[in-house]
């Protein structure tokens, strides 16, 4: 400890919990993409499934989805948010006892919820299986988030609150809001594990879609793009795109997303007004995310070799093509036409994937590799790691995407072929059969990702301890 | 004009604004589906009684195994309206249907078949062999072996609570005379007697017993249960009974 009190910028910053929430972040990006990978493979080979109630495709994969989005994704934002709202309002954090308590309750809570799943202790709902007493845990958990961050801007000595932090309030108010809604539930007993949700059928259906795109659309976009308002412009050292573009993005985004949510139920049995609407808004909304899009790939201009030369650039301006791609394809598939083909089928889960791992996870990795060293106050061990990495994933992100693809409108095709008769050409699991294929492109895909994940820890592992032969270098060369 | 800087030097302006921007689009879409008659259909039998009914205790019971297998990973349970899935599947499905259903289950994902309408389709030794190994029935099934429903007893001890508590959510099951008697009148006396939360486990006794799902009746299993819930799915309504154009008008 007495090292870190010589350090000035440890003094004015708290760096300690962005650096425990950076590293619980890429453990749970190992352990997520890793159970990913092996569900990918269990369903190419079924075997894998051993007759293990705990280890079977459908308790593993809520381990899988709750991992990567709120293990991985959740403690990134954390470390990311409490990094720049320190430097951006450049005061220190507030509440240090709060921010722990936000560190410990927040990964108390997946890991509850990821061992319930795997004991069948589910809420049987996408991305909110978490039961109702965890459900608790998330909602203290964030408030407490919500009071640190708030009273961190109200304490800051800038008079501007920077754009990154928009994002963050825009994405912390609203998975406040979505996670009360969706989450209603009544126990069956206090000390039980099991509860009914409060809605039922054509309203939870509704309930649970308005929050499953939401999460998507603040969760995973929302919070990110504060995370690309920092780090793309730090990285790139030019100052951001276009200030304009920046405002009307993030009113429309924040204003449009929450009208989106009904495109995951085009067909069914809810009110056709709202799923056209929800169509009719997933088109507008291609407007606010491309103006994300071009005002961080944009942010780049003058600085174009950077792409060259810097692979922590080329993790986040991919991450921002794959971001720009990803909101193209949504919109589409939120037509009803496409959408007729495209839901129920593989192609989703890929345009899932191509956001969540093109997008979120490539912006992720930039970021960390920009912040990891400054938390540490030294140097990466490693850019030629960096390239490997970034290389890996991206190999793996474009087979897994081209797999789906495949996979997917292949079964969407096959589904309503007709013969000469008029009669189905194919039976259903004709196409199961077909798309053994592809899904044995996928999990090969999922190996390349988790192994590029591998080199990233490793390097940082080095980088991080390194930091005391540096320290000593730098403090031995000062002196002479 | 008000300029944006007054927005981004005050962060309780700022909070207040975007709570605004995300609120309405929900509000707008959500709310008013508690509210429109109509959004979930009322569907009759030639009695004038409801045909859809909440789940009996068994049922219930099953369709929680099934909700804690996560069998909606790969299975919806909601036909739309295309050719081909009236011809896979039957008739599309309809809100009424998965009224009572706490939580919905329509799925997202059909890595196998949709199963709303699954009830009747096989017989429930078939799908006691299917769940138990579904490649020895289906060669090509990618689905994972289930062998421990047929070995672990039916766990029954929470069953009256677990309806208790659904019918604290909405769903119209019995502990009155006068609500058995509202049954009565919604549901028809056989109905009734099968929400009758005072004779629930007696019922799930006798549905077992009679029903003999797993193929043991010597033994109340989990596979009873998710069977006996498999096979009331989509059954319910009786389609040749209506007219098309009745339900073309809720969408």
């Amino acid at each position: 400890m007495a090292s870190k009190a010589a350090s000035p910028v440890v003094e004015q910053y708290n760096y300690d919990i962005v650096k425990k929430f950076a590293l619980m972040s890429l453990f749970w990006g190992l352990a997520g993409m890793s159970a990913g990978t092996y569900i990918a493979s269990e369903l190419a080979w079924p075997f894998l499934n051993f007759d293990i109630a705990q280890i079977t495709f459908g308790r593993l994969r809520p381990l899988h989805t709750s991992g990567v989005i709120f293990g991985f994704g959740g403690n990134a934002l954390f470390a990311t948010s409490y990094y720049i709202v320190q430097r951006t309002c450049q005061t220190r954090l507030w509440g240090t006892g709060f921010a722990n308590f936000t560190f410990w309750g927040w990964n108390a809570a997946i890991t509850i919820a990821g061992i319930g799943y795997l004991m069948g202790i589910t809420a049987g709902r996408e991305y909110a299986e978490p039961e109702w007493y965890v459900d608790l845990i998330i909602l203290v958990v964030w408030v407490v988030y919500f009071l640190v961050y708030t009273m961190t801007l109200l304490k800051r000595n800038q008079p501007h609150i920077y754009v990154a932090n928009w994002f963050f309030i825009s994405f912390i108010l609203a998975v406040a809001l979505l996670h009360i809604f969706n989450n209603l539930a009544v126990p069956v007993s206090f000390f039980g594990t099991k509860s009914y949700s409060l809605f039922s059928g054509a309203q939870d259906a509704m309930t649970q879609w308005w929050y499953g795109h939401n999460a998507v659309g603040f969760f995973l976009t929302a919070a990110f793009l504060g995370m690309m308002y920092y780090f793309v412009p730090k990285q790139a050292g030019r100052p951001v795109y276009s200030y304009r573009l920046s405002i009307i993005h993030f009113w429309a985004l924040s204003f449009m997303y929450m009208w989106v949510g009904t495109h995951h139920l085009h067909w069914t049995a809810i009110p056709d007004w709202t799923s056209s609407l929800a169509a009719a808004f997933s088109i507008m909304l291609l407007m606010p995310s491309w103006g994300g899009m071009i005002n961080g790939i944009m942010t780049l201009s003058g600085a174009w070799d950077k792409l060259r030369s810097d692979p922590i650039m080329m993790f986040l301006i991919t991450s921002l093509s794959f971001y720009g791609m990803s909101t193209f394809e949504g919109p589409m598939m939120a037509l009803k036409s496409v959408n007729a083909l495209s839901h129920y089928t593989d192609w989703t889960v890929g345009h899932v994937h191509s956001g969540a791992l093109g997008w979120v996870a490539m912006v992720t990795f930039g970021s960390m590799y920009h912040m990891i060293p400054r938390l540490w106050n030294t140097t990466l061990y490693s850019l030629k790691m960096v390239y490997i990495h970034f290389f890996l994933t991206t190999i793996g992100i474009l087979l897994y995407i081209t797999a789906l693809w495949v996979s997917g409108i292949g079964q969407g095709l096959m589904l309503r072929a007709f013969d000469e008769y008029g009669n189905l050409a194919y039976s259903f699991i004709e196409t199961v059969a077909f798309m053994h294929g592809p899904l044995v492109a996928r999990a090969i895909a999922g190996m390349f990702i988790v192994t590029g994940l591998l080199f990233m820890l490793v390097n940082i592992y080095l980088t991080i301890t390194r930091r005391d032969t540096v320290e000593n270098t730098v403090a031995a060369t000062a002196k002479a | 004009m008000m300029k944006h800087e007054s927005i981004e030097t005050n962060a309780a302006l700022l909070i207040v604004l975007t709570l605004a921007a995300i609120s309405i689009g929900g509000l707008v879409e959500i709310v008013p589906l508690f509210y429109i008659e109509g959004t979930v259909e009322d569907v009759k039998n030639a009695d004038g009684k409801d045909a859809v009914r909440p789940y009996t205790g068994l049922e219930q019971l099953g369709r929680d195994i099934y909700t804690r297998e996560g069998c909606y990973n790969c299975h919806s349970q909601m036909i739309r309206p295309f050719r081909d899935e009236a011809l896979r599947y039957g008739h599309y499905s309809l809100a009424a249907e998965s009224q009572y259903d706490h939580p919905f289950q329509w799925g997202s994902m059909r890595r196998g078949p949709d199963l709303a309408r699954v009830g009747g389709k096989y017989s429930s030794s078939w799908n006691t062999k299917h769940l138990i190994a579904p490649r020895s029935v289906v060669p090509e099934s990618i689905m994972p072996n289930y062998p421990w429903l047929q070995k672990t007893d039916l766990d029954t001890s929470d069953l009256i609570a677990k309806m208790k508590t659904l019918k604290k959510v909405g769903v119209p099951y019995s502990l009155t005379k006068i609500e058995y008697d509202a049954n009565v009148e919604k549901f028809g006396e056989d109905v009734a007697k099968k929400l009758d939360i005072n004779a629930a486990e007696k019922n799930l006794m006798k549905d077992a017993k009679l029903g003999n799902f797993d193929g043991n009746p010597d033994k109340l299993s989990e596979m009873d249960a998710l069977v006996a819930y498999l096979q009331i799915l989509g059954t319910m309504i009786d389609f040749s009974k209506h007219d098309e154009a009745e339900f073309i008008k809720f969408r």
